[in-house]
């Protein structure tokens, strides 16, 4: 820019100048002796020139500034281009399975590789139970996380509490895997499986039913396992809703704080409590963003892929209880990509664009209801 | 009188019950840190050896992560290479050309969706534009490469640093815009050596944060960078990485293995958390140096 400005500088020193001066007071008009108007022809060629010059930079600069906007816009539209790809390359990669199990392949419990028969109904249902598992814990948590830290806690440890809980997104997912595989697994099969199953199940130890599982439908089936160790839907549901506690907290913690203040304090004033204000203006107010936090969590949950393969047990076959070992379309594209091919790697691929669609629907919903607050704001 | 009073103490008590519960609720959370931290912690220093830093991997207790490592580096700087230029040309883009555009909110709208998008499928994507096509051409060999893994890491980096660009771009004071187009600036020069550099910090914060966010990826490796048991710099060869050798190990019945993974781990999660750290300090900095 430096340069620039020293031989603008240069340049309207030099002829240019001179005839601006001239202009403005009209010399050349009243120019009668010769060497006026040989003056004055000399700085109408300089003027010339210079004002080339000029147009010519004007020109470059304007060349320069449409290349640029095309080259950025270009980088823009990669972002576009590796959305429509990634459901483009999946679909395509998927087409033998789509064409040979029509529509069939939705509803299908069977996975043979001898045979070549698959269905996406395990991999789906594993998806969909923990995730909804995980938002089943995580919600309420991130609610009550977010409440702490937005009305309850001392100014002090507001931040360094945030910032901890916030760590925890920080950290790889293939790590919850390892803790949830190493750890997490066996002390849910020591201290909270066995008392699942004997107390709400259908597949007690001692073989007595409960009163729950004897009188509450479902409950039995869904709590019912004889699967020896810690990895279920319930453990991997559990290890994506600490996975995803933070990023709701977050979000539920940073739109309680666009609540306008006077609209508290006059809650406030008239006698409400805390736990009331968070409940009948806080949440009201806030009510879009905070589900599209939640569905936002629920997108992250959907397509986890590490934390899931390790604790939730690669059995492909469908059974009811969410003590039993499953799989989701994660966790199945992680085991067998690797090893498969021809219609298995094609089933893989199908499997993945069910699951970029479904996650693309919901993280649209997320960010739409998200947007409906920040409007209301005016930003 | 009673009636009113009853009220009262009800009220009392479920205000009392829905703050203890909410405490309850962040302790749980930060139990669920700590336990996770520790426990990468106490396994992990007690498996680090000198060896892992020296020694390639191998099965059984010789055993060392060097080659991981070392392909980790390459794979995320291959991944950061691609992805900072870009990124940062589409954030400039949004921040500066599109900012009120129906395009480019709509394009700021899918950066936003692509940054929770699963990494499965990212890298099942550029298995299909990389890995497929360099194996047709030659003649069937499945070419896995480690610059394939770097691209899927850079797709998953991508809109970190295309969002943050575009977010600390759009905080840089309009007055400095109109100051340098009214000495005539053209504005590609404003945007490459005003807007970017005064929002520099900002934008090193967002690729410590893609970095840090990719460093821990594994899904996406598994089919494009695959792995490899020898050490290489080759780009175009087979790479294996930190996260893919744990996943690997972790899953081996073995338990020689296990001490390497959890090793592997811990040196993975203190990288990840001092990148953030790093990142925050980056930005902590810059926020007092423009008040």
């Amino acid at each position: 820019m430096a340069a620039r400005l020293t031989s603008g500088g240069l340049l309207l020193k030099g002829a240019s100048q001179r005839r601006i001066v001239n202009d403005r007071l009209g010399l050349h008009r009243l120019a009668g002796s010769h060497e006026r108007d040989r003056n004055h022809m000399q700085a109408n060629v300089g003027a010339v020139a210079s004002t080339m010059v000029q147009e010519e930079r004007a020109h470059r600069d304007a060349r320069h500034d449409r290349l640029f906007s095309w080259l950025l816009k270009g980088c823009a539209l990669l972002v576009l281009a590796s959305l429509l790809g990634a459901a483009g390359a999946t679909l395509w990669g998927g087409r033998h399975a789509f064409a040979t199990f029509g529509w069939h392949f939705l509803i299908s419990s069977a996975w043979d590789p001898s045979t070549d028969t698959y269905g996406a109904l395990v991999p789906v249902y594993g998806t969909i139970a923990t995730s909804v598992i995980a938002l089943i814990i995580a919600v309420p948590i991130s609610f009550g996380v977010a409440l702490y830290l937005s009305e309850v806690a001392p100014a002090w440890l507001r931040t360094p509490v945030a910032s901890a809980i916030e760590l925890l997104a920080g950290i790889p997912s293939i790590i919850y895997g390892m803790w949830g595989l190493f750890i997490f697994a066996p002390f849910f099969a020591d201290h909270i499986k066995p008392w699942l199953t004997n107390y709400l199940g259908d597949k007690p130890d001692d073989g007595k039913l409960s009163w729950v599982a004897a009188h509450v439908p479902f409950i039995g089936k869904l709590f019912g396992s004889d699967y020896p160790f810690g990895a279920s839907v319930l453990t991997a549901g559990i290890v994506l809703a600490v996975m995803i506690i933070p990023f709701i907290s977050s979000v539920m913690r940073e739109v309680f704080q666009t609540v306008p203040t006077r609209l508290k304090e006059s809650a406030y004033a008239l006698g409400s409590s805390t736990w009331e204000v968070s409940w009948d203006i806080v949440l009201p107010y806030t009510r879009s963003a905070v589900i599209g936090g939640i569905f936002l969590g629920l997108g992250r949950a959907l397509g986890e892929t590490m934390a899931v393969t390790f604790v939730l047990g690669n059995a492909m076959q469908f059974s009811a209880s969410i003590l039993d070992p499953g799989a989701s379309i994660a966790s199945t594209i992680a085991n067998q990509f690797s090893e498969a091919a021809g219609l298995q790697k094609s089933t893989l691929m199908a499997l993945a664009f069910l699951l970029f669609v479904v996650t693309f629907i919901v993280l649209l919903i997320a960010r739409w209801m998200l947007r409906q607050l920040a409007h209301k704001e005016g930003r | 009188m009673a009636g009113n009073s009853s009220l009262y103490l009800r009220r009392r008590f479920t205000n009392a019950l829905a703050l203890t519960l909410s405490t309850m609720a962040t302790v749980l959370g930060l139990i669920f840190l700590a336990w996770i931290l520790w426990e990468t912690l106490r396994q992990g220093l007690g498996a680090l050896t000198p060896k892992l830093f020296t020694k390639i991997t191998a099965y059984g207790e010789d055993g060392g992560l060097a080659n991981a490592m070392v392909g980790s580096l390459i794979i995320n700087l291959i991944g950061i290479l691609i992805a900072t230029p870009i990124g940062v040309m589409a954030g400039a883009w949004l921040a500066e050309y599109a900012n009120r555009t129906r395009l480019g909110e709509s394009i700021r709208f899918l950066n936003d969706i692509l940054l929770s998008a699963p990494s499965i499928v990212l890298g099942l994507f550029v298995y299909t534009i990389i890995v497929l096509p360099t194996t047709a051409l030659t003649s069937g060999n499945t070419t896995f490469s480690g610059l394939a893994g770097g691209v899927a890491l850079a797709l998953i980096a991508l809109p970190v640093i295309v969002r943050t660009t575009d977010e600390m771009l759009r905080l840089v004071p309009s007055t400095l815009r109109e100051a340098s187009l009214s000495l005539g600036i053209p504005q590609w020069k404003l945007t490459t050596q005003i807007l970017v550099r005064s929002a520099r910090s900002g934008i090193i914060t967002g690729v410590l944060l893609a970095l840090a966010r990719i460093s821990g990826e594994t899904a996406p490796l598994l089919f494009t960078a695959f792995g490899n048991n020898y050490m290489t710099a080759n780009p175009m060869d087979k790479m294996s990485s930190l996260p893919q050798v744990i996943y690997q190990y972790a899953n081996d019945p073995g338990e020689a293995m296990h001490a390497i993974a959890w090793a592997g781990a811990f040196v993975l999660t203190m990288f990840v958390l001092l990148l953030s750290l790093a990142s925050r300090l980056v930005l902590s900095r810059n926020k007092v140096s423009h008040d």
